[in-house]
């Protein structure tokens, strides 16, 4: 099977599905020509021509509230967010209209959003945001965060076919630092199930993105180093959550660390706490940790975007703590 | 219109369940308060349970033989005789899969003092997961079970795999094996296999329960009570003919040991995990044997009664554990025993602690010895007490010094205690 990149496995999903279905169309900031600020689009604009890899004004209200028109009158739109930074400036057009059209209309709005969202390539402020927590709170939207190139092509082809707007947010720097093995040819991750990305029966950590790679590296050191056996398991989709996978996870380890690259306080990580204290009380061994970023803006200075972000050693200090209560 | 639910009464701290023998009344009848609607068995003892209130046998949950976990509500009586008899709405009919929680809910508050209040689990320092918790609860370890075990968590908690760790052990010889019916060491020859009835084997798991929490050590003093037996003599016609009772020697050995335990209260005390929990009642344990076993009804308050309330409150126990007629609550609460190895003849036992209880009284034969006394030979009225001790909180000193002030109360027994 072909090993490679985050960012290619992206680039073939959307180019395959393009391929698959001529509703299928791209717009958003510099997609065409310059082939996005990832250059996910590159060579898309001469392969399918500019009726279908739009670009657009620099005003991402526009770009939404166009997809949601789009979508309503039977187009598959697929919006790129330059960054996912900047969705905030279409925050009314996602939240008020295409996450309600349906509940409104009984329209389907089969838009999907990508946005590049994440720190950890000394961006700032404006550059680093994981904003999903925003938009899990708004029922009506479906969220996605790959960590594998075999999961983002796989979600973006399931996030096109979605009849639901679907929130696709793609980690920045796992764009060229990832690779792995995905197939040539149609496949799909089906919205809604998360992965066991590795096996265990001590610790569950349940994670997401970018920190799936952070909990993976601290698992396995754990294992070698104390035989602590830790699960990890990838959410994959945000909304819904796959909470019979979360679930059973805790009842089998008793022990659970929630981690995200997102800011802990008012993260997805207390929901999903919440869910297991409820449905899973009585299976657990320990009180449920969480690791996330620090509660300040995405700091720019390199060594202050360190303190700042999860990183294996916080995740490891917190299953050490676990396995020792 | 009330109903008030009969609950299957706990008759003993270690009592699971109880078979329901015989029912007195059937749906329909008119019941008084405290009069008579079933007997049950369990494996200490076989009552007649009353009735918590007056009024209609509203409903019979479960028939006769059938055995049920304490706790679980076997009958309703309405007390309204005059309405009709209202069936109970289905949510409440459902017997009691896991009594506790429910308890509150289901009972009356009239029955209240018949929960369990289980040892001392309520004064527990130790903190348990909700899945120890819940791993206990499937697996039948009680929480003064789970305080024993040591944890490798943090501050020594018990985590998932302590708790496995000891259920393995258990079920690998531990704690449990006199139940494990063993597969290599079946006798060839001769033999003759009798069942264990629920009353030897709950005999049999308390004794060895006892054996592995409490390090068991004995001492043993002698006695002369030839003043009592002298005094019991002169007296026990007047006694009989105005108490209604035979005088017997247990009340003197009650009386000397609560007088000794005020002076040393230690002796009656608890263990829970590395707490020592003082009694402040001093409830007395009597051991009555009975036909198939035997059973440790409780004088209550016994600091509290003079030496003639001891007597009656021994002689009503006794009497009534002979008849099947103890309550739930004469057997429970004890904080010492008293048990009596002299009643065959024999000169002293090494009797086993009755849990949660931390000291228990073996008294012997009462037998007629030459003893010296200023270098003379006299014939006196002897006998040798002897007390096993939980060693964990009572050492040799204490548990001696007790002994040697129960003597001192038992040969000094002045006139005067029969007011």
């Amino acid at each position: 099977m072909p090993v490679i990149s985050y960012i290619d496995a992206i680039s073939r999903g959307l180019w395959e599905e393009m391929e698959r279905d001529s509703s299928v169309f791209l717009l958003g900031e510099d997609i065409g020509e310059y082939g996005g600020a990832f250059k996910v689009t590159k060579g898309f604009l001469h392969h399918f021509g500019s009726d279908r890899v739009v670009d657009t004004v620099l005003a991402e209200s526009a770009i939404l509230g166009a997809a949601t028109g789009a979508a309503l009158v039977g187009m598959k739109p697929v919006a790129e967010m330059q960054f996912a930074d900047f969705v905030t400036c279409g925050f009314n057009q996602l939240v008020n209209n295409s996450a309600s059209i349906h509940y409104r209309w009984n329209l389907p709005v089969p838009m999907v959003v990508r946005l590049p969202s994440g720190a950890g390539i000394h961006g700032g402020p404006f550059h680093s945001r994981n904003p999903e927590a925003w938009f899990f709170h708004q029922p009506g939207l479906k969220l996605v965060a790959p960590s594998t190139p075999y999961d983002a092509k796989g979600l973006i082809k399931a996030a096109i076919r979605d009849p639901n707007p679907v929130l696709y947010f793609e980690h920045k720097r796992l764009y060229r630092h990832i690779k792995g093995e995905v197939p040539d040819g149609d496949y799909v991750v089906e919205i809604g199930k998360g992965d066991i990305k590795r096996p265990g029966n001590d610790i569950s950590v349940i994670t997401y993105g970018a920190a799936v790679h952070l909990a993976l590296e601290a698992a396995e050191m754990l294992e070698k180093q104390s035989g602590i056996s830790v699960e990890v398991i990838d959410l994959r989709s945000l909304m819904p959550l796959d909470k019979d996978l979360i679930l059973s996870s805790v009842r089998k380890t008793g022990k659970v660390l929630i981690a995200h690259e997102d800011t802990l306080t008012g993260g997805i990580g207390g929901e999903i706490a919440a869910l297991i204290a409820e449905f899973a009380f009585e299976s657990l061994d320990a009180p449920i940790k969480r690791v996330g970023a620090r509660d300040i803006p995405t700091p720019f200075a390199p060594t202050l975007e360190e303190y700042f972000l999860p990183n294996k050693e916080r995740i490891l200090t917190a299953l050490r703590e676990l396995a020792a209560f | 219109m009330a109903i008030v639910d009969v609950i299957m009464p706990q008759m003993g701290e270690s009592i699971a369940e109880g078979t329901i023998t015989k029912w007195y009344k059937k749906v329909g009848d008119k019941i008084a308060k405290d009069e008579t609607l079933l007997e049950i068995s369990t494996d200490k003892v076989d009552s007649e349970i009353p009735s918590p209130s007056a009024g209609l046998v509203a409903e019979l949950l479960f028939p006769e033989q059938k055995t049920v976990d304490v706790h679980t509500v076997i009958a309703r009586i309405q007390t309204d005789v005059h309405a009709p008899l209202m069936p109970v709405p289905e949510h409440v009919q459902s017997k009691t899969e896991n009594p506790t929680p429910e308890i509150g809910s289901t009972i009356d508050s009239s029955l209240e003092p018949v929960t369990i209040r289980q040892s001392t689990s309520a004064e527990t320092n130790r903190f348990f997961s909700p899945l120890v918790m819940n791993i206990a609860r499937a697996e039948g370890i009680s929480l003064s079970e789970l305080e024993k075990i040591p944890g490798s968590g943090a501050n020594n908690r018990v985590s998932k795999k302590d708790v496995l760790d000891y259920i393995e052990r258990r079920k690998s010889g531990g704690a449990t094996a006199y139940i494990k019916p063993s597969t290599a060491g079946t006798p060839s020859g001769s033999v003759e296999v009798i069942k264990m009835d629920t009353m030897r084997k709950a005999i049999a798991e308390h004794m060895v329960r006892s054996i592995h929490t409490s390090a068991h050590v004995g001492s043993v003093a002698e006695a002369d009570v030839s003043k009592i037996v002298a005094y019991r003599e002169r007296h026990k016609t007047d006694f009989e003919k105005r108490e209604g009772f035979k005088l017997t020697f247990t009340p003197f050995f009650v009386d000397a040991a609560v007088k000794a335990i005020k002076d040393f209260p230690l002796i009656n005390a608890s263990v829970d995990g590395d707490s020592i929990i003082l009694r402040k009642d001093i409830n007395i344990g009597v051991a009555v044997a009975l036909e198939n076993g035997l059973i440790v009804p409780v004088v209550k308050q016994a600091a509290g009664k003079d030496f003639a309330g001891l007597a009656r409150a021994v002689n009503d126990l006794s009497n009534r554990a002979r008849t099947k007629k103890l309550a739930p609550d004469d057997v429970q609460g004890g904080t010492f025993t008293i048990t009596n190895p002299g009643i065959f003849g024999n000169l002293f036992g090494f009797p086993i602690i009755n849990q949660p209880q931390v000291a228990i009284l073996g008294v012997g034969a009462i037998k007629k010895r030459p003893v010296v006394i200023n270098d003379a030979i006299a014939i006196r009225s002897m006998v040798y007490i002897s007390m096993s001790y939980d060693h964990r909180i009572i050492d040799g000193a204490l548990g001696g010094m007790f002994l040697q002030r129960m003597v001192q109360y038992l040969e000094n027994y002045e006139l005067g205690i029969m007011n």
